[in-house]
């Protein structure tokens, strides 16, 4: 009904504009303009109306409403867009809890992402990925009932290097990946049997720095005379997402004597796969098995328990146990790890392994202290 | 050795850029503004990954690529030529649909938004990183051929001749005969059709589509064009330069010498520089951008 009375406003002021002189194309310009603008209204109009029966409040009762916004990469990036949302999906079955996913698009609308179901009454909202550190921060102190949980949540710290506690409404899951890290650096040495070793990072950032700095103590570990080539590629998000790039930089590596990658690098990582492919040589999964992506090529993967994070975290806030803070998973509580089954074993002969398990037991006790930045 | 490794690696890095900015050339030299060329890039990418994928040959990739650079040029062609739309504004929309359209498409047919199953392609398992695995690749052949094909289309060929005719001075073309709106909507599609194929090159080298992978390729293309002063030649030379450039950074980056951000900026740099005190003056095709005027 107000889309009609809107529209004859419309039709109506198209009258009332001065009818257009020949010869002056300013005045027909600003009427296809005006018509323009009023067309975009009521198509803006129309659409409020057809919002609210998708954001009815879910009837009243005891299950847990629970809102996931992907990172850049979004489902279907076989690496920790996909470990949340296994992760809730399990939860979704196990737990009987009610979950929306939102992908975003072009980096503009994560916040609004986040907002959208935070302001939906959702009981807990969860961002995947560092880049929402800051978003997740304001909008736990905008909506201090709701829950928040951070993937991968970037603590921040003073001046002083003291840490900056997150909003008591906001956990902040976060893992070891030096750890895991350490363990495939040792790894790719005892394999690589060059005296050389990859690593290519996605965005030059702390995050991905903690992955080099587990991964070079580990190959120094068992080879301290290795050196270990570490290239980026690039320093914006979208160095996550370039294959291409990724492909070059491993080629140039393996090119140098590099017998083994390790990539921390989202899709851009893919390339390091194809590069492997080529060259026959070995490249390092990360965040999930991603033995699949080059069979035979991949030695084997630095896996991070996304999805066991979020499952916990959705089962804290249904059971009423869910506090904000920091949460470390490492090796010890499993939420870092490597792959060693039936598709690799080949690749790692049993000595190599005994001696990780060795170096992995040595880190839960707390023999090995593994550095987390450069 | 660490030379040849060099030059095998900046070809590589190349072939997507000799592509698009012959394509850039030929757009451009009709007095239409190639900021096009990222988006028929992408386009190209996708459909040549698809059509790999259901047929499993990369020729039906490879000829996919070019329709689907070619359907994103139609339309911008349309928008342009005839309904006479800023250029600038289409060609950042034709982009932004790019965008838009292959993710769509790759949740559509692929069930994700990240990146394409493995589809056939040229390169070949365990060839290493030396040129014996470059020239196994068609691609790798088209995108060293274009450049000498593109100046021999526009300097030895009559529709060469209308092309630049039409860049230059529609209405004097038009006084003569030319039909303006023909030369160009050719033109335009023959760009889409090699950016396409440079995203080919670059999707079939992966073996799939990977959400947003030309990662700013069709804009350095561009920048070649003008860098080369709008000649096929000179253009293709920008690319290796700028291909050289990026290879410099890898090579770089893996000796630590330098931190990354530094090292990052080269190419850059590097265009800067060029543009500022090699090339000289930079003079366009006196009707580009101006497709109003006939």
């Amino acid at each position: 009904m107000q889309k009609y009375a809107l529209s004859s406003a419309l039709t109506s002021n198209a009258v009332t504009l001065p009818p257009s002189r020949p010869g002056t194309s300013f005045h027909r310009i600003m009427r296809k303009l005006l018509l323009l603008v009023g067309v975009l209204l009521v198509v803006h109009v129309a659409l409020l109306f057809a919002h609210p029966s998708g954001a009815e409040k879910p009837p009243a009762g005891n299950t847990v409403d629970v809102g996931v916004v992907f990172d850049l990469g979004g489902r279907g990036d076989k690496s920790f867009n996909d470990g949340a949302y296994l992760g809730a999906e399990r939860a979704q079955k196990e737990l009987g809890v009610r979950v929306r996913f939102i992908e975003p698009g072009e980096g503009s609308d994560r916040e609004s992402g986040l907002r959208l179901l935070a302001a939906e009454g959702m009981d807990l909202v969860i961002g995947v990925g560092f880049i929402f550190t800051d978003d997740l921060t304001q909008l736990a102190k905008e909506y201090p009932t709701t829950k928040f949980a951070g993937v991968d949540y970037s603590v921040a710290t003073d001046k002083d290097g003291k840490v900056i506690p997150p909003p008591s409404n906001l956990a902040a899951l976060k893992f070891r990946e030096e750890q895991g890290s350490y363990l495939v650096g040792a790894l790719a040495a005892l394999v690589g049997k060059s005296k050389k070793v990859g690593f290519v990072g996605g965005m030059d950032s702390p995050l991905i720095q903690k992955f080099e700095a587990g991964y070079e103590a580990g190959v120094h570990q068992v080879c301290p005379d290795c050196t270990v080539l570490a290239q980026y590629a690039g320093v914006t998000p979208e160095a996550f997402r370039n294959p291409g790039k990724g492909k070059e930089i491993a080629l140039a590596q393996y090119q140098q004597g590099a017998n083994v990658i390790f990539h921390a690098s989202g899709s851009t990582g893919l390339g390091v796969f194809e590069a492997a492919r080529q060259t026959n040589k070995l490249a390092i999964g990360v965040d999930a098995d991603q033995y699949a992506e080059a069979p035979g090529y991949v030695l084997t993967s630095m896996v991070k328990g996304v999805d066991n994070a979020v499952y916990d975290a959705i089962k804290k806030t249904k059971d009423g146990t869910f506090t904000g803070g920091i949460y470390q998973y490492g090796l010890a509580e499993q939420g870092v790890g490597y792959i060693y089954d039936k598709n690799n074993a080949k690749l790692i002969p049993p000595d190599v392994h005994a001696r990780l398990e060795q170096l992995r037991q040595d880190i839960v006790a707390g023999r090995i202290s593994v550095p987390s930045t450069k | 050795m660490i030379l040849l490794a060099f030059l095998a690696q900046t070809l590589r890095i190349a072939i997507p850029y000799l592509l698009a900015a012959a394509g850039g050339v030929i757009s451009e030299r009709s007095g239409l503004i190639a900021l096009t060329l990222e988006g028929y890039m992408l386009g190209g990418a996708f459909t040549a990954v698809w059509a790999s994928y259901y047929s499993g040959s990369p020729w039906a990739g490879v000829a996919a690529a070019v329709a689907g650079g070619a359907v994103l040029a139609l339309i911008y062609a349309v928008s342009a030529i005839r309904f006479r739309a800023d250029q600038v504004v289409a060609g950042i929309a034709i982009n932004l649909f790019a965008i838009g359209l292959t993710r769509y498409l790759l949740r559509l047919f692929f069930d994700s938004s990240s990146n394409s199953p493995r589809v056939a392609g040229f390169t070949v398992q365990g060839s290493g990183t030396g040129f014996g695995a470059l020239l196994v690749n068609p691609l790798v052949w088209l995108g060293i051929l274009v450049i000498p094909a593109t100046a021999w289309l526009l300097y030895r060929t009559p529709f060469g001749l209308r092309v630049r005719a039409v860049g230059e001075h529609p209405t004097a073309a038009a006084s003569v005969g030319v039909p303006v709106a023909r030369v160009r909507y050719l033109a335009v599609l023959l760009s889409g059709m090699l950016a396409g194929l440079g995203g080919a090159y670059l999707a079939l080298d992966q073996h799939q589509f990977t959400d947003g992978m030309t990662a700013g390729r069709g804009f350095i293309a561009l920048a070649a064009t003008i860098f080369g002063r709008w000649d096929p030649v000179r253009a293709g030379l920008a690319c290796l330069l700028f291909a050289a450039a990026e290879t410099l950074q890898i090579q770089l980056q893996g000796s630590q010498a330098l931190p990354s951000q530094f090292v990052e900026m080269i190419p850059y740099v590097l265009t800067i520089v060029a543009l500022a005190g090699v090339v000289g003056r930079a003079v366009a095709p006196a009707a580009l951008g101006k497709t109003a005027i006939e």
